[in-house]
């Protein structure tokens, strides 16, 4: 029974960094319709942002928990500037060119990201600095570290905010109107231009987030650390429903689970493979997803 | 096929330029030379080794060491009155990579030997190129027994792992008086599920018991589900014969996840990196290796003053010393075989006896392969200390 | 009788080009000849690949990003048959010459591989009629990986430490007649009435099926002809290297292959060709410059998809918008 539980928690652990990262494509995709291959990468930079802030923070530490705070804020920010950029310099160009098109770009901007990051860091596994002095507590043979509550607790709450923001706020509504017809969201006035660059960046900041949180319980970062996390992120989403930010996150924990019950109990080597199992069985039976509404298509 | 002039026209096209090219070869080629050893002031040999990537410090090491033999060789004249060039490539600790940049020195480099691999999965991949190419390969660092057993081109220089595992065996038996241990391999590796299986087999041979077989992928992260089920378990010590990267990661989550008793591995824990990513996680853990910085002989004693005065510093790891011992053993059977030519090469790399270098004796017997003692180190607050010595 | 005769005569050429390579690149005076053979061998298998995606991608409209899963199947399924029953076919054929015997191993492998290649495209492609544009790109991506993890977990194929001792049995004969194989005949099925299907299907899969076309049917056909020459292509990539790692088979590869086939322009078949070419060639030219080789093919690629979506050689191009007019 405890080692259930600690799977559990390693499940959940792992289910909300999928979650934070799920956000983001669900997001994108809902406002342009583009899966954004290079968003796992962001989760990557993110990760890397944290680690050089660490490094610098280092001399001058405040607090263990401060740091974490604005290591997060720094790697945040920049990362949704990135985001920005993104969208302005490889995807707005193609706006209105197919879908294949923008796949196709978007593949390619994934490539680029790892690549140049490969050269720029080094393809080696670099190591994050331990902020937290780490401490755990036992409950009965189960074992809960302060790391994973703090990854827990600060998941949650950006999603909670990121909740509060999209439909308690004028702009969330914008954004969901840019995502339920965008024709119709211009007509009411809506830039949708500036929705989807806010779309980016606000996507961007969370799988930053995604990547701090990640490499404070498992401290290897390589540069291609993005590449399995984002494809899984991307099933995540499907799975809970793509366009749909409760699913999202649905989806995340889901996926985190089956994923650390696989490792566990079967063999590790089939982790990977359960998430692509989950996506095409969704897409075969429900490809809306859990949460998702179905669309009919009219000819 | 095709109906139409077209079709027929393409054929006549393609039928009569293959022709017309045989009929140009049968000039050119009549004058076949050989590509071979040509009268040059230099002898080329190929080093292959994972300079980046999870594995980083085994290719960088021995090239390290490597440099050091072939530098010091050719300032007292090199071999054979030539000087030796070394061509290195990085095959990222990949297999597939391996046979490309190995194919890529034999073909177009034209080298007229090979030194590397130290991962026994990407010696594994390079030596059948090696072996239909006619290149002699002398690996300075794998021992999985797989590897000479490609063909009569492939040498190494250091011990094998059924040696290896049962030496482990026999510390974890003999001197920590431990009875049940858990086995954590990675299945990547050809190295580590070789290794783990060797162990086993001498471990329960000596009536001890392997409580769990649990396995990871190198390049994973997380190993909290393979730990979390070990330890329930209640093992006294998990033999884990991974490489560095993956087993500094295990070694902390392992702490974290409340695990006292002590990890073992073999000479893939080598590098300096392993404190750095494992720290103080890896206290009180051994691992099993082809030298020991702190030997008092003064071969070794003389090669790490030299090396760090080189290396502005650096303390030469295993690799190191075995990429020296494997480039001076190379050079040495080029100066009996008395010419660059690769076969000549091979048959003295298989005439090697009583080589003395860094890492002990070198004798190469019937299979290639190197018959050497192991020594168990202890980690303790960065440092390796030697615990003993196992004969073979 | 005519048909059969332009046959031989077709292989005939090319066993007498494949002897002039060998005694020219491999025997002869260049000293870099076996270099530029290797070269020639991976180009030849690289436009095996690219052209077999286009008919599936290019041609037929089918967004597929799985394709070295095909390639992988292909080679594991045909190395798993010389290594474990190679031995014995050739005992038993001893009386005959062994080059002639090899030959006929690597002809059943070729087979073997197109065969298993064939079912795995069949298991893809009947999920894939449900799905389009991203949602089959992705399913695609996921059947690669699962393809690539499931054979990862094999043992007797090597696991996940790769399989080794595949005889070499790839000659320059087999790869030049392969691509003369991938080329006619797509050739010819584009020009035929199932090539139409296809197209037709690219261009507006509604119509189509009101048309009469069954949709199943010529989705399907795509695919399993567009995995069986990838297949085959795997075969012949792993009795030339001798070696086979899951790693060459991951999405990056599949997405190598988008790139051959953007790049040369997708619908078009020359332009598979150029680009597989390009993008075997190329590497070896930045070969001290490896580390920045990806990172200039993507921008690349971003670049062309940008400006140029049709790619070098595409002819009208099939990226006519597609947005439709989104329903309230």
């Amino acid at each position: 029974m405890t080692v259930f539980l600690q799977q559990l928690i390693n499940g959940l652990s792992l289910g909300s960094i999928y979650a934070l990262v799920a956000l983001g494509y669900t997001m994108v995709y809902g406002v342009l319709r583009l899966i954004n291959f290079a968003h796992g990468d962001i989760y990557m930079l993110g990760a890397y942002i944290g680690y050089f802030a660490a490094r610098v923070l280092r001399g001058h530490s405040i607090h263990p928990l401060a740091d974490t705070l604005i290591i997060l804020t720094v790697s945040m920010v920049v990362c949704g500037l990135v985001g920005l950029l993104i969208e302005r310099l490889a995807y707005r160009p193609v706006r209105h060119a197919s879908r294949l098109t923008m796949l196709i770009i978007a593949i390619g901007v994934s490539l680029f990201i790892e690549n140049l990051s490969q050269i720029v860091f080094g393809a080696d596994p670099k190591f994050f600095p331990q902020l937290i002095p780490e401490k755990a507590w036992h409950f009965s043979g189960v074992i809960l570290t302060n790391q994973q509550v703090l990854v827990l607790a600060v998941a949650l709450a950006l999603m909670l905010l990121l909740n509060l923001f999209i439909f308690k706020t004028r702009t969330g509504k914008a954004m969901r109107a840019v995502s339920f017809n965008l024709d119709a969201a211009r007509l009411m006035g809506i830039n949708p231009g500036a929705i989807i660059a806010l779309t980016f960046a606000l996507g961007s900041s969370l799988a930053a987030a995604g990547g701090i949180l990640v490499s404070i319980n498992i401290p290897g970062i390589d540069p291609l650390m993005g590449v399995m996390t984002g494809l899984k992120a991307f099933v995540a989403a499907v799975l809970g429903g793509i366009g749909n930010i409760f699913g999202a996150v649905l989806g995340g924990l889901i996926l985190g689970l089956a994923e650390v019950m696989v490792a566990g109990y079967g063999s590790s080597t089939y982790r990977d493979a359960i998430a692509f199992l989950i996506l095409i069985v969704i897409l075969l039976f429900k490809p809306e997803g859990i949460l998702g509404k179905g669309q009919i298509e009219k000819v | 096929m095709a109906g139409t002039s077209k079709g027929k026209n393409r054929i006549r096209v393609a039928g009569s330029m293959a022709i017309a090219a045989c009929g140009w070869l049968a000039f050119t080629a009549c004058d076949k030379k050989e590509p071979a050893v040509t009268a040059s002031t230099e002898i080329l040999i190929g080093e292959f080794g994972s300079m980046t990537g999870a594995t980083a410090t085994f290719g960088q090491s021995t090239h390290m060491g490597i440099m050091m033999a072939i530098d010091s060789l050719n300032t007292v004249g090199g071999v054979l009155d030539k000087t030796i060039r070394v061509i290195s490539e990085d095959d990222q600790g990949k297999p597939e990579e391996a046979i490309t940049v190995v194919t890529k020195l034999i073909n177009k480099d034209r080298v007229v030997a090979l030194l590397g691999e130290i991962a026994s999965s990407n010696s594994l991949a390079a030596a059948p190129v090696a072996q239909k190419s006619g290149i002699p390969m002398v690996s300075p660092g794998s021992t999985n027994p797989k590897v000479t057993e490609v063909g009569d081109f492939i040498f190494r220089v250091c011990f094998i792992d059924p040696f290896q595992g049962t030496a482990m065996a026999k510390f974890t038996a003999n001197n920590l008086k431990l009875t049940r241990v858990a086995v954590l391999r990675d299945i990547r590796s050809d190295y580590s599920v070789g290794l783990a299986d060797f162990y086993t087999k001498a471990f329960t041979a000596m009536g001890g018991e392997i409580l769990a077989d649990e396995s990871y992928s190198a390049g994973d992260k997380d190993f909290t589900a393979q730990l979390t089920s070990i330890i329930a378990k209640n093992p006294q010590a998990i033999f884990l014969p991974g490489y560095y990267t993956e087993v500094g990661l295990i070694a902390r989550q392992a702490r974290k996840l409340g695990l006292t008793v002590p990890l073992m591995g073999g000479d893939g824990w080598d590098s300096e990196k392993l404190w750095e990513i494992g720290g103080e996680a890896l206290n009180g853990c051994f691992y099993s290796n082809h030298y020991s910085v702190d030997d008092t002989s003064a071969m070794v004693r003389d090669f790490v003053a030299k090396f760090k005065r080189r290396y502005e510093g650096k303390v030469p790891d295993a690799m190191a010393a075995l990429g020296f011992d494997a480039a001076m053993v190379l050079a040495d059977a080029i100066k009996r075989a008395g010419t660059a030519s690769p076969d000549s090469i091979r048959m003295a790399l298989a005439a090697t006896q009583g080589f003395q270098g860094v890492t002990g004796s070198t004798s190469l017997d019937s299979f290639r392969n190197a018959v050497k003692p192991a020594v168990v180190l202890e980690v303790r607050d960065g440092k390796n200390i030697y615990k003993g010595s196992i004969e073979p | 009788m005519k048909n059969t005769l332009h046959t031989l005569l077709a292989l005939a050429a090319l066993w007498l080009l494949s002897v002039g390579v060998n005694a020219l690149l491999i025997h002869g005076p260049i000293l870099q000849g076996p270099y530029i053979f290797q070269i020639l061998m991976l180009a030849g298998i690289n436009i095996v690949l690219a052209v077999s995606l286009n008919l599936t991608n290019g041609i037929t409209g089918q967004f597929s990003i799985g394709h070295a899963g095909f390639f992988a199947v292909g080679a594991y399924a045909s190395a798993a048959l010389t290594v474990y029953f190679g031995p014995i076919f050739l005992k038993s054929l001893e009386m005959f010459p062994r080059s002639l015997n090899e030959a006929l191993l690597l002809l059943l492998a070729l087979l073997t591989a197109a065969l298993a290649a064939a079912v795995a495209g069949l298991i893809v492609g009947i999920p894939s009629l449900r799905l389009k544009g991203d949602y089959l790109a992705i399913v695609t991506l996921g059947f690669g990986e699962i393809i690539r993890v499931l054979i990862l977990n094999i043992d007797a194929v090597g696991g996940a430490r790769g399989f080794s001792g595949i005889p070499p049995l790839t000659t320059f004969f087999w790869v030049a007649a392969l691509v003369a194989l991938v080329i006619v005949a797509v050739h010819r099925l584009v020009r035929s009435s199932y090539g139409r299907a296809f197209l037709a299907v690219r261009e507006n899969e509604i119509a189509a099926q009101a048309m009469g076309i069954d949709l199943t049917r010529t989705k399907v056909l795509a695919f399993v002809i567009g995995a069986a020459f990838a297949g085959m292509a795997g075969c012949l990539f792993g009795h030339f290297s001798m070696y086979l790692h899951t790693n060459s088979f991951t999405f990056i590869k599949s997405f190598e292959i988008i790139i051959m086939i953007a790049l040369g322009g997708l619908g078009s078949l020359l332009g598979s060709v150029l680009g597989a070419v390009v993008l075997t060639a190329l590497p070896e030219l930045f070969r001290g410059f490896e580390s920045w080789r990806m990172v200039i093919y993507s921008l690349a690629l971003i670049l062309i998809m940008i400006y140029r979506p049709q790619g070098l050689l595409g002819g009208k191009s099939p990226f006519r918008s597609k947005r439709k007019p989104r329903s309230p």
